[in-house]
């Protein structure tokens, strides 16, 4: 049950956006992919769930991915795009429906276990309140959950999921890396486009960091962010918070711009 | 569709529409140079009554009802189908250039006398002007390309078809054909008879199956579409479905009709809040509500006392252009409010 990518390169003209990234993805684990603006993570993502032409292969238990079965790829693979968006203020009961697509042969029939499904996204973020409202009315963490709920319903065994955890308030930051978490911890691979540093060595099992379209660093938490590695690939300096077992990383201050950090 | 308790008007619609579409149709065949009974209408359409009432109801004034129903529904439809592509409630057949392109081709076969040799040019012209302008339409914007790039190069094919339709204006042989083309381009139903349907009906039922085929997968697009392409939605392919739809279906309207706007842009939103607004359940109820506007719109027509007969085309602008205005104005109002959120 292990999602591989296999130096998946995307190219746009004469750039190259992501090189040659090779990577796994197991079940029960949390992945946050962590990297600067523009290093390419959400092209990455992309690529991956098959909305990106690349080289390079993306293989699901050492098979190459279904290409043409775009419902059988929908099954394995659910990605939660940025942004949140919704165009038809329909309700949240339709919206998280629409996570069942992959399965039914048509969202006018859906079956018990569809249904079941539902129910059980719209519990495990905390939406079942929200089940009558119109999307277009709900506010930015609501938003937020109810998307994470359509993207649960699917069922898969892998979640992309691209900045899942930005634009909400402290309160739902912490709801939301809690349900990835436990999403992770029911048996499913989870891989987060994270920001927040703090959130990523708290939630994390394992963090990816990319920069400037290459995977530079991969393992736990502990291991990868090094203070020399956020300060080459974020230009920070870090203070750590001692909890249990784990270090909590904040990043605190900007660093001196060096060759490798300018902004461009 | 996806709720199991729809509220009442919801259940109500169809057969609603339907009342309305029959009533409307009866009010239809009373109208014209005689006025004839209800009774007298409903007897001789089953060829009982008066035989001169027979051939003036089945032979004259039919044709005009059922074309009306059927250029209805299938503008409704477009319309449905195209705002449920481009989630955009703005969008109308006329975006993509489709039934200006349909104008031309049609001017075209009117101009160069093609028309009058031979009658049946005149929709075969427009079809064909409508899938060119569909076919040229992804070759500038690409199957897989964004919805926005698909706008752009549809403003500026509508913008090459209109200045087409202008030049053969222009050029025109004599003062009476530019009228003709100018006439013809108002939309009517006058004097149409069971040909213009038999002409009309092949891409019609072409456009309302492959339309109605693809309704499901728009509610996916709800939420973007990265989440449908990702969810199993083959996009370019329904792209090229809806817009191979869309052009059989207006291209065949135009060239019966003449150019009936709004049409398309107002059904859909007569109907979208009494089905959830989930874009896969529009597409029927749209239908039947087209059909009943332009029944409508084609009565009052003949009502309206004028020196000569109302185009349905004019009717259905100044209807539809305030409505368009009042849309706009209820966008900018969300979008301020969304903006303050």
């Amino acid at each position: 049950m292990t999602l591989t990518s296999d130096a998946v390169t995307v190219r746009l003209q004469d750039r190259t956006l992501v090189d040659r990234a090779s990577l796994t993805l197991d079940p029960g684990e949390m992945v946050a992919l962590l990297g600067p603006n523009g290093a390419g993570k959400t092209t990455l993502l992309r690529a991956l769930c098959g909305l990106l032409p690349h080289a390079g292969s993306v293989r699901w238990q050492g098979a190459a991915l279904p290409i043409h079965d775009r419902k059988q790829r929908a099954k394995l693979m659910v990605y939660l795009p940025q942004g949140h968006v919704a165009h038809w203020p329909i309700s949240v009961r339709d919206a998280v429906a629409i996570g069942r697509f992959p399965h039914a042969s048509t969202l006018s029939r859906l079956s018990p276990t569809d249904h079941a499904a539902i129910d059980q996204a719209l519990a495990a973020t905390d939406a079942m309140q929200l089940a009558d409202r119109d999307i277009t009315t709900l506010s930015g963490g609501e938003r937020a959950r109810v998307l994470l709920a359509r993207a649960l319903a699917v069922d898969a065994p892998v979640l992309l999921a691209d900045e899942p955890i930005a634009a909400l308030d402290p309160v739902h930051q912490l709801a939301m890396a809690n349900v990835l978490r436990e999403l992770a911890r029911s048996g499913r691979a989870v891989l987060a486009v994270v920001h927040d540093l703090a959130i990523a060595s708290r939630f994390a099992d394992r963090v990816i960091i990319m920069s400037d379209g290459v995977l530079v660093g991969d393992g736990p938490p502990a291991d990868v962010l090094s203070d020399e590695t956020l300060a080459r690939v974020f230009g920070v300096s870090v203070k750590r918070l001692r909890d249990g077992d784990r270090d909590v990383v904040i990043a605190w201050e900007a660093m001196p711009a060096t060759a490798s950090t300018q902004i461009d | 569709m996806l709720r199991d308790g729809t509220t009442w008007p919801g259940r109500l619609l169809i057969p609603g529409l339907c009342i309305v579409i029959a009533g409307l149709s009866v009010a239809s065949l009373q109208l014209g140079s005689v006025t004839l009974p209800s009774g007298v209408v409903l007897r001789a359409l089953f060829g009982l009554g008066d035989a001169a009432d027979v051939v003036i109801v089945q032979e004259l004034r039919l044709p005009r009802t059922l074309l009306a129903i059927l250029i209805g529904a299938t503008l409704g439809l477009a319309g449905a189908a195209l705002q449920g592509l481009l989630r955009n409630p703005l969008a109308a057949p006329s975006v993509f250039g489709a039934p200006s392109a349909a104008a031309l081709g049609a001017v075209i076969a009117i101009v160069t006398g093609l028309a009058n040799a031979l009658s049946f040019m005149l929709p075969v012209a427009a079809i064909a002007g409508a899938l060119l302008s569909v076919g040229v339409l992804f070759g500038l914007a690409g199957f897989g390309g964004n919805i926005l790039t698909l706008l752009l190069a549809g403003l500026a094919l509508s913008s090459l078809a209109s200045a087409g339709v202008s030049l053969a204006l222009n050029l025109a042989p004599n003062p009476f054909a530019a009228l003709e083309i100018a006439f013809w381009l108002l939309g009517s139903l006058e004097d149409r008879s069971f040909r213009h349907i038999v002409l009309a009906a092949p891409f019609m039922a072409f456009a309302w199956i492959i339309l109605l085929a693809n309704r499901n997968v728009l509610t996916v697009l709800t939420l973007g579409e990265d989440v449908a392409a990702t969810s199993g939605v083959n996009l370019p392919r329904l792209r090229l479905a809806t817009m191979a739809g869309v052009a059989a279906g207006v291209g065949s309207a135009v060239a019966v009709s003449g150019v009936i706007g709004f049409v398309g842009l107002m059904t859909p939103h007569l109907v979208r809040p009494l089905v959830g607004h989930d874009p896969a359940r529009v597409h029927v109820p749209a239908m039947l509500a087209g059909a009943a506007l332009l029944l409508a719109a084609d009565a009052l027509a003949r009502i309206i006392p004028a020196s000569s007969e109302i185009r349905i085309g004019v009717l259905t602008s100044i209807v539809g252009v305030p409505f368009f205005i009042w849309l706009v104005v209820q966008r900018r109002r969300r979008d301020l409010l969304q903006a303050v959120d």
